[in-house]
């Protein structure tokens, strides 16, 4: 098992909210990541993250007008990295029930404290042989295109032949973009290898 | 790629054949038209031949704003995807798959394949099962597109109509005619009587790039027997002749001349006047008297006895007097060369008749006019008889011309023997092999007795048109015709082949087709026969 990097804090159908152990360190925009709800790893890509203070409505202010580095300001007041917190969001886009992997949604959301991990490389490439996710990455709506884009960027690079991958997704996706050139078009400069 | 998958059937119906999407892996590029293809439906192999390819999108909207294909990524993308290729396909047999096909070969189709059905190219082994059927006698013409299994055609089938071979000058239609001529000798399904115009049949014709090609004398010399018109031209081109032909002016009647109307620019009225003169002067005398006329007056008075008009006189005359310089019309010939031609025929003897330097179309007309209606005058007189009496017919014969449309024209064709040639199909056990190169101006009724076409490249509308009439497919063969290649490939439909078939010309001319066509050198003769001889003694 992979190491984990935060822990569920809201959980819907659909997609999930977890905070990072580490301030500042979500995983990357467009990658993989799993949780877990009784025998069932929910799998979601990364689709934001953010770093915010811990109280809400309350925003830290500038304090490094005397510092001569960034680091210095974390090094002066040691409890603020205890007052910010960094969450990041999946959506999710399949799940495994024993060994056996779909790429919809499941049937319930998953737990709130539930451990996420990073996926490795290897669960990444199995992750990714079908590209039956990438149907709901297309419907996500606001930054639906870049989400695709990354998340097969981060996919291609787990697989043998990372071109080869790409020109199957980029072709899967011409069939569900249909018409919509300048939506593939986007997305295709924004992966093209 | 042969026998591999190239996509699958979108949509399509039985009369206008069905659009095959083509899978993203498949370049447009790596199809050609004419080519074959199997369909694997759910209940039977389908057997059809690709007629058109077209590039197509999902949306027309793709053209509007097309996507960056500059982009070698995004075109590998978008190929087979958002854009991607269409065949069209039209099936013309079942092979396999059900009872009947099974059992008796290939089936004429009636109906499509179900939706998304694999579409594969044809492998040699499916050609091979529609085309390949080696029976005896059968000869082979050449190979469909890109594959190597051997269309054959069934001689003695083939010489049961008359038959036709088109396309544009220099496309091969003489090559073609010279090797159906071959199967026919070989197999012994009829014999052969050839109108030579330009002297390329009976010992030696040319290729493009000069080279002497065999003539059929040479290659089957006991078979063949070379007649010249021109004795002069023959011993200089070195040709071995078999008999020298001469027509007397005595053997000329009106409705030989009736022929010539066009060629040598005679009105309705001396026409009808040569009919005024054979009255007067007797049917063999006419055209010899009338020539010997000398002066004006003579002329007149002739006119004027016969109720003509002194102008109509003239020009007759002076036309007429342009078969003089046709040297093989004497006022009376030494043999008479239709009873030398069926002589020959009888004896299973194939006779080209060799034109010599009269090519021009006023001997070839005369001649083939003359000579033909004399011999199919023959062959209906032994038939009737044969019919009655219970003696042996005479054995099938196949006429060959060159310029068809000379002789079949509309204007022309329900006079000439050759029309009706055409139109009784073998019931006097004559056939017609014509060689155009213009079909649209041979007769659309002719046209459409002609039980087997073999067409190469042809580039004008009305021709792809009067060459298609009648024939199932026709706007999808139109799109493989015009598409042949310039030389040596044509499109064969008919009764002679179970579907449509697009061949490359078995090749001719090289020591090795000659050998294949069973042409043995004489020195190779000579080797066999010592080795036979010394087998025999020791
Ligand atoms: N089967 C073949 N084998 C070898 N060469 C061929 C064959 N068919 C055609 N050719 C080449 O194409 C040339 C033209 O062929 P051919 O003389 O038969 O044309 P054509 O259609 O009879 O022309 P035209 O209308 O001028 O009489 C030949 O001289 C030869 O070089
Ligand atoms: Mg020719």
């Amino acid at each position: 098992m992979p190491a984990k990097i935060g822990e569920v804090i809201e959980a819907s159908s659909g997609e999930f909210t977890a905070q990072c152990y580490e301030l500042h360190q979500p995983p990357s925009f467009g990658s993989l990541v799993k949780t877990r709800e009784g025998e069932v790893e929910i799998y979601g890509v990364v689709s934001g993250a953010a770093t915010t203070s811990i109280e809400p409505g309350r925003r830290p202010i500038a304090r490094g007008r005397e510092e001569a580095e960034e680091e210095d300001i974390y090094r002066s007041s040691p409890q603020l990295s205890k007052l910010l917190r960094t969450d990041f969001n999946a959506l999710i886009v399949g799940h495994k029930e024993g060994q056996k992997l779909h790429h919809y949604l499941p049937p319930r959301p998953a737990k709130i404290h539930s451990f996420v991990y990073l996926c490795d490389a290897e669960e990444v490439e199995k992750f990714s042989q079908s590209f039956d996710f990438l149907s709901i990455l297309v419907g996500a709506g606001g930054q639906a295109d870049e989400l695709i884009a990354a998340s097969l960027r981060h996919a291609a690079a787990a697989h043998q032949d990372p071109r080869d991958f790409l020109i199957k997704a980029g072709k899967e996706l011409a069939v569900l973009l249909g018409g919509e050139t300048n939506r593939l078009n986007n997305i295709l400069r924004r992966i093209k290898v | 790629m042969i026998g591999g998958r190239l996509g699958i059937i979108v949509s399509g119906s039985l009369t206008k054949g069905v659009e095959v999407r083509l899978d993203s892996a498949i370049s447009v590029e790596d199809i050609a038209v004419g080519r074959y293809v199997t369909i694997e439906g759910e209940k039977r192999r389908f057997f059809g031949m690709i007629t058109d390819v077209t590039l197509d999108a999902i949306d027309q909207r793709v053209m509007a704003t097309p996507p960056d294909v500059s982009d070698p990524f995004i075109a590998e993308v978008l190929a087979g995807t958002t854009t991607f290729g269409r065949l069209h396909v039209l099936p013309v047999l079942t092979i396999g798959g059900d009872a009947l096909s099974l059992l008796e070969g290939p089936q004429p189709v009636k109906t499509v394949p179900v939706h998304f059905s694999v579409v594969r190219e044809a492998s040699e082994q499916d050609v091979e099962q529609v085309f390949g059927q080696v029976e005896e006698k059968q000869f082979y013409i050449g190979t469909p597109l890109d594959m190597e299994t051997k269309v054959r055609l069934n001689p003695a089938e083939l010489v049961k109509r008359s038959n036709g071979i088109f396309g544009k000058s220099g496309t091969g239609k003489t090559f073609l005619a010279r090797l159906i001529l071959i199967g026919i000798l070989q197999e012994g399904a009829a014999v052969n009587l050839v109108f030579d115009m330009h002297n390329e049949y009976g010992w030696k014709g040319s290729s493009e790039d000069r080279r002497e090609v065999k003539g059929l004398k040479q290659l089957f010399p006991s078979k063949v027997a070379v007649f010249a018109l021109d004795e002069e031209s023959a011993r200089r081109r070195k040709v071995s002749t078999d008999f020298v032909v001469e027509i007397g002016y005595d053997e000329i009647e009106p409705e030989d001349i009736a022929m010539l109307r066009e060629t040598l620019g005679l009105t309705d009225a001396a026409v009808q006047a040569t009919y005024r003169l054979a009255r007067r002067f007797g049917e063999r005398k006419w055209l010899e008297s009338f020539l010997a006329i000398e002066g004006r007056e003579e002329l007149n008075e002739l006119a004027s006895s016969l109720g003509e008009h002194e102008a109509t006189m003239a020009a007759l005359r002076r036309r007429l007097d342009s078969l003089r310089r046709l040297r093989f019309l004497v006022p009376h010939a030494r043999d008479n060369a239709i009873q030398r031609i069926l002589d020959y025929l009888d004896r299973g003897i194939n006779v080209v008749l060799e034109f010599g330097r009269y090519t021009d179309y006023t001997a070839y007309i005369l001649v083939a006019n003359l000579l033909t209606r004399r011999i199919h005058a023959q062959y209906r007189e032994r038939m009737e008889r044969a019919l009655g009496e219970d003696i042996a017919k005479p054995r099938p014969l196949v006429i060959t011309i060159e310029e068809a449309h000379k002789f079949l024209n509309p204007d022309i064709s329900g006079q000439t023997i050759f029309g009706t040639i055409a139109r009784e199909m073998r019931k006097y056990n004559v056939t017609l092999l014509v060689i155009d190169q213009r079909p649209s101006g041979i007769d659309e009724e002719v046209m459409s007795q002609l039980g087997t076409k073999i067409t190469c490249l042809l580039d004008n509308e009305r021709d792809i048109e009067s060459v298609l009439t009648g024939v199932s497919g026709k706007s999808e063969l139109k799109a493989v015709l015009a598409k042949l290649d310039t030389k040596q490939q044509a499109l064969i439909f008919g009764h002679a082949v179970p579907t449509p078939v697009v061949v490359k010309t078995r090749e001719y001319g090289s020591p090795q087709s000659y050998k294949e066509l069973g042409f043995r050198e004489a020195l190779e003769l000579k080797k066999k026969a010592e080795e036979e001889a010394k087998d025999l003694w020791g």
